[in-house]
């Protein structure tokens, strides 16, 4: 890699950090709109995220008496890393340095680092909902963390890497040859992002004084610029598992290396695709019911089974 | 070479022979308990790092050999410094540097007449580790072995008084020795009646075994070093022993002497072994996956946070097993690379795991003085009284649970790349069971998390379970100087994974003649095989994500304000909350005992609403206490109850005895 590229590289790696933490509210809200009409009601537009957010940022931020250092570090670093995660997935072209440092298997680090700062941060308080959320989050991920990494496996099996550009090149590459073991992996990753969004029929955004509340129940301490910035951190989480979901399975018409004149065509299919991804996201939580908590274990087994299958057809396959 | 050179074999020799000597001088001055604190253990300390050093050049260098005039007639006590053994003993030096420098704090207000028999164990039970890994015939290797299980098992019993801690001792003590004959019958195996001049390991290297007594001796090897590893099913003895020492000890037993048993399958296995099966992977990545996802699923379920910690032991014997199953795979169908691969993450994760685990046992030692609760349901909101014990803690929490840029991601990374990188093994058996394993693998440590959020949540976080806990202090200078190395270690090996995989090169070049290497030109990047495939670069994620922690910090206090309040906590407005309220280990637990409910043998007694004093019982125990070791110990009983009927005790029946043995042979002769 010569040295003008690479600093064309690293701009371009910038400039997606700040275009995805931008964008990502108005996904959410964009999700949030369909419901609205999928449900006959006129909805708040695309751009209430935004007014959210920046409500929340000027109020004055109250805790509670017995928090610690850590309950106040922890939407900080949550945010953090969700904005890395999101940055380093390749969406628009294929051209970013750090992914160099960070494969699929970290990316799933990165979410678990996250995860488990949430947890232990709603612990901290220690009324009888923060540690009944920490409970059932960690009850959720520790079945969708290993779904998410086969679906990985599968995909860096397929295009022989674990770098996240390698293998969205690669996937770009076979066009249309459609593979059995990524359509196994692609159901296993619809359940997964549903799970890990706090999406119906697992968990369900918008709900609150219920107990069936896991995301909620896990933020409930939260106010002002660290609820901001946990909310920003979800919209962010979103926006980085659709991503992933368009990068391993839809990746056509990305930008390949070196390729900046294919730059606007790809921002224009991507936003597209998002959209897209949105609104099936929207119909699918509107056509479902959240379901008790003790079968969401066995709906994430079947994720979890679904992405093994995957991965053993890949090698019986081959394909 | 002239004989003024000090060879690291030498340095190495005389850390043992300090060690001993600050044992016996501990013993000595029991009479000052504070001098042994001050003294002798910072000097063992000192000792420890010594060793490190000493290994670390011994690393790069060509085996050193040493003949002690020790010993049986014909076979004086043999000593070698190869790169394995190297590695071990910095492990072995590391951890307990931390662990030594902290006991100076832990032991302070022990009782000067045990504290000086526990400081001659102490260093006892340090340098018979130190001699396993120096040892180069059976005879040596079993005299260090059984001393380390010995002087541990003196160890374990310190609190003798405690009929649990003697019945978790005798356990102990009798599963060390059941292995420990496996281990002697491996050598045995190998020697391969040669005579007693064959018992060195330069003597078995070059015995070719056939195929049959091969599989044999690393059957014995397995079920010996793995009896002492806590493997299924002979783990039952670590989660009682464990827990019951004092916690320096159970630093030591999980986070080193665990290691010893995994130096002597690799041993064994590509060093005393000439040839290899591919079956022997297969059992070895099958029973570590087993005893993986076992030991999590138990720690979920654990109220006590040494046995916790224990179980999390298992857990991560079983990762290193599967490792070794999976070098011995690729080794057999040569695939050299991938075994190296696969070798240097068993390694790595065996380092890491000497560093967090001794750091969490050691810290539960603190919070154990601190408020004499090994209970975490009595535990709570730790993290005001006891904040720099906490902020360690949570750095070994992170560490275990494999969060980046921690070292135990890098040895998770390397691990699944190996699996990654397997297709293309010749047999399509083996081949479909390796994304298998990797899926259990990815399950286990995903589990770990939830385990470690468990443990952390409910000692440090919430609110205090117990009033008597607002009185709990922070660890001493020397606690927190211990506790602060270890986790520097699990932030250093995190970040430098480079340097460690290139160290660890000259034990691949040793057993399996393969250097992973560095495919990438920059050092910060670790990238095992190929850059195109995979690279990890925990420096520049490191930065990356504190810089935009810092960045978005500095946005949200400079666009808008840093104003904050405090108030009651919210709880979604319910006016009467109290401590009881919030989850307790049990209940945390709860959703893993539902899930893997056929795993466990559950008793439980569960109040009714009615009942004016309500009364709460739930135990997790484990089916193969009662499938397998009470029948067994039932057959024992009864097979000695048959030979007592030969047992009278008078002296006549015995003479008796003897002659007829006597006119039988000669009859036959």
């Amino acid at each position: 890699m010569n040295n003008p590229h690479l600093i064309l590289a690293v701009l371009f790696q910038l400039t997606q950090l700040l275009l995805v933490v931008l964008a990502a509210p108005m996904l959410t809200g964009w999700v949030n709109q369909c419901q609205a009409w999928l449900q006959n009601r006129s909805g708040a537009g695309l751009l209430q995220p935004y007014r959210v957010l920046n409500k929340l940022f000027h109020k004055d931020a109250v805790i509670a008496d017995n928090a610690s250092w850590l309950f106040r570090i922890t939407p900080y670093i949550v945010f953090a890393c969700m904005w890395l995660a999101a940055a380093i997935i390749p969406i628009l072209a294929v051209d970013l340095p750090f992914s160099q440092a960070a494969d699929v298997i970290a990316l799933v680090g990165v979410f678990a680092l996250a995860r488990m700062f949430i947890a232990l941060a709603a612990m901290d308080i220690g009324t009888s909902f923060g540690s009944m959320g920490a409970r059932r989050e960690m009850l959720v991920s520790f079945l969708a963390e290993p779904a998410l990494l086969m679906v990985f496996f599968t995909a860096s099996m397929i295009s022989h890497s674990t770098q996240l550009p390698g293998i969205v090149e690669a996937l770009a590459h076979h066009q249309f040859v459609l593979y059995p073991s990524l359509a196994f992996a692609g159901l296993a990753f619809v359940i997964v992002l549903l799970a890990e969004n706090a999406r119906i029929p697992v968990d369900n955004p918008s709900t609150h004084l219920e107990l069936t509340m896991i995301h909620e129940a896990m933020i409930l301490e939260y106010s002002a610029r660290h609820l901001a910035l946990i909310e920003w951190a979800s919209s962010l989480k979103l926006f980085a598992y659709i991503s992933i979901g368009i990068a391993l399975f839809l990746p056509y018409g990305i930008a390949e290396m070196g390729n900046w004149a294919g730059l606007p065509a790809a921002i224009v299919l991507l936003v597209g695709k998002l959209a897209l991804a949105g609104a099936a996201l929207a119909l699918l939580e509107t056509v479902s019911a959240k379901m008790r908590i003790f079968r969401a274990p066995e709906f994430l087994g079947t994720a979890f089974l679904l992405a093994v299958l995957g991965l053993l057809i890949h090698f019986l396959l081959g394909a | 070479m002239d004989g003024l050179s000090i060879l690291p074999i030498d340095v190495v020799s005389g850390v043992i022979w300090l060690w001993i000597a600050l044992g016996l001088l501990g013993l000595a001055l029991q009479r000052a308990p504070h001098l042994i604190c001050r003294i002798i253990f910072p000097v063992g300390a000192g000792i420890s790092l010594l060793l490190t050093l000493t290994a670390l050049w011994a690393l790069g260098t060509v085996p050193d050999i040493a003949v002690l005039p020790l010993g049986l007639p014909d076979l004086p006590l043999h000593l070698r410094l190869d790169a394995l053994s190297a590695f071990f003993l910095i492990l072995l030096g590391a951890a307990s540097f931390g662990i030594s420098l902290y006991a100076a704090g832990y032991f302070k207000t022990m009782q000067g007449g045990v504290l000086g028999l526990l400081c001659l164990e102490y260093y006892l039970f340090l340098s018979s580790m130190a001699l396993v890994l120096l040892a180069d015939d059976a005879y040596m290797f079993m005299v260090a072995w059984e001393t380390m299980a010995l002087s541990s098992y003196f160890m374990v019993t310190t609190d003798h008084a405690i009929p649990d801690i003697r019945r978790a001792g005798f356990l102990y003590l009798l599963i060390a020795h059941i292995g420990a004959m496996a281990i002697l019958l491996s050598f045995g195996v190998m020697q391969a009646g040669h005579g007693i001049g064959a018992y060195t390991f330069d003597a078995m290297r070059g015995v070719h075994l056939p195929a049959v007594w091969s599989s044999i001796a690393f059957l014995l090897a397995l079920f010996g070093f793995g009896a002492k590893a806590g493997m299924l099913p002979m783990h039952v003895w670590l989660p009682e022993a464990h827990p019951a020492a004092p916690s320096p000890v159970s630093a030591l037993m999980s986070g080193v002497m665990l290691k010893m048993a995994i130096y002597g399958i690799l041993r064994v296995t590509f060093d005393l072994l000439g040839t290899q099966l591919w079956w022997w992977g297969v059992l070895a990545l099958g029973l570590g996956l087993f005893t993986a996802i076992f030991g999590v699923m138990f720690a979920a379920v654990q109220g006590d946070m040494k046995r916790l910690l224990a179980y999390s032991s298992i857990e991560n014997i079983g990762l290193m097993l599967a490792g070794i199953g999976l070098t011995l795979i690729f080794h057999v169908y040569g695939k050299q690379m991938l075994a190296a691969l696969a070798l240097t993450a068993t390694l790595y994760h065996s380092l890491n795991h000497a560093c967090f685990k001794s750091l969490l046992f050691i810290g539960t030692g603190s919070i154990l003085h601190a408020t004499g609760e090994r209970n975490m349901g009595r535990l709570g909101g730790l993290i005001h009284q006891m904040p720099r014990t906490s902020v360690l803690m949570l750095v070994g929490v992170l560490a275990i649970a494999g969060m980046p840029p921690f070292n135990g991601f890098v040895s998770e990374w390397l691990l699944l790349q190996a699996f990654l990188l397997s297709p293309g093994l010749p047999d399509s058996y083996i081949n479909m069971l390796v994304p298998v394993a990797a899926a259990v693998i990815a399950l286990a440590a995903a589990l770990a998390a939830y385990v470690m959020v468990k443990f952390y949540g409910v000692i440090f976080l919430g609110q205090r379970r117990e009033a008597g806990l607002q009185h709990a202090h922070d660890a001493g200078r020397w606690e927190i100087a211990g506790m602060a190395w270890l986790a520097m270690l699990c932030v250093v090996l995190g970040l430098a994974p480079v340097f460690v995989v290139g160290q660890i090169d000259h034990v691949s070049q040793l057993l399996l003649n393969t250097r992973l290497g560095n495919a990438s030109a920059d050092w910060m990047f670790l990238a095992p095989v190929d850059t195109e495939r995979a690279s990890y670069g925990p420096v520049y994620f490191l930065l990356a994500l504190l810089g935009v922690t810092g960045l978005t910090t500095l946005l949200v206090r400079r666009l808008y304000h840093g104003r904050l309040r405090r108030g009651p906590a919210w709880d979604c407005g319910f006016p009467a909350q109290n401590a009881r309220m919030q989850d307790t280990a049990e209940g945390f637990g709860q959703p893993i005992r539902r899930i893997f409910e056929p795993f466990f043998l559950i008793e439980r007694e569960v109040p009714s609403p009615f009942d004016t004093h309500p009364k709460y019982y739930g135990r997790s125990e484990d089916r193969l206490w009662f499938i397998l070791y009470l029948p067994l110990k039932q057959a024992t009983e009864k097979l000695s109850s048959w030979i007592s009927l030969l047992q009278h005790g008078r002296i006549h029946l015995y003479l008796t005895y003897t002659f007829v043995t006597l006119v039988v042979l000669l009859i036959f002769v």
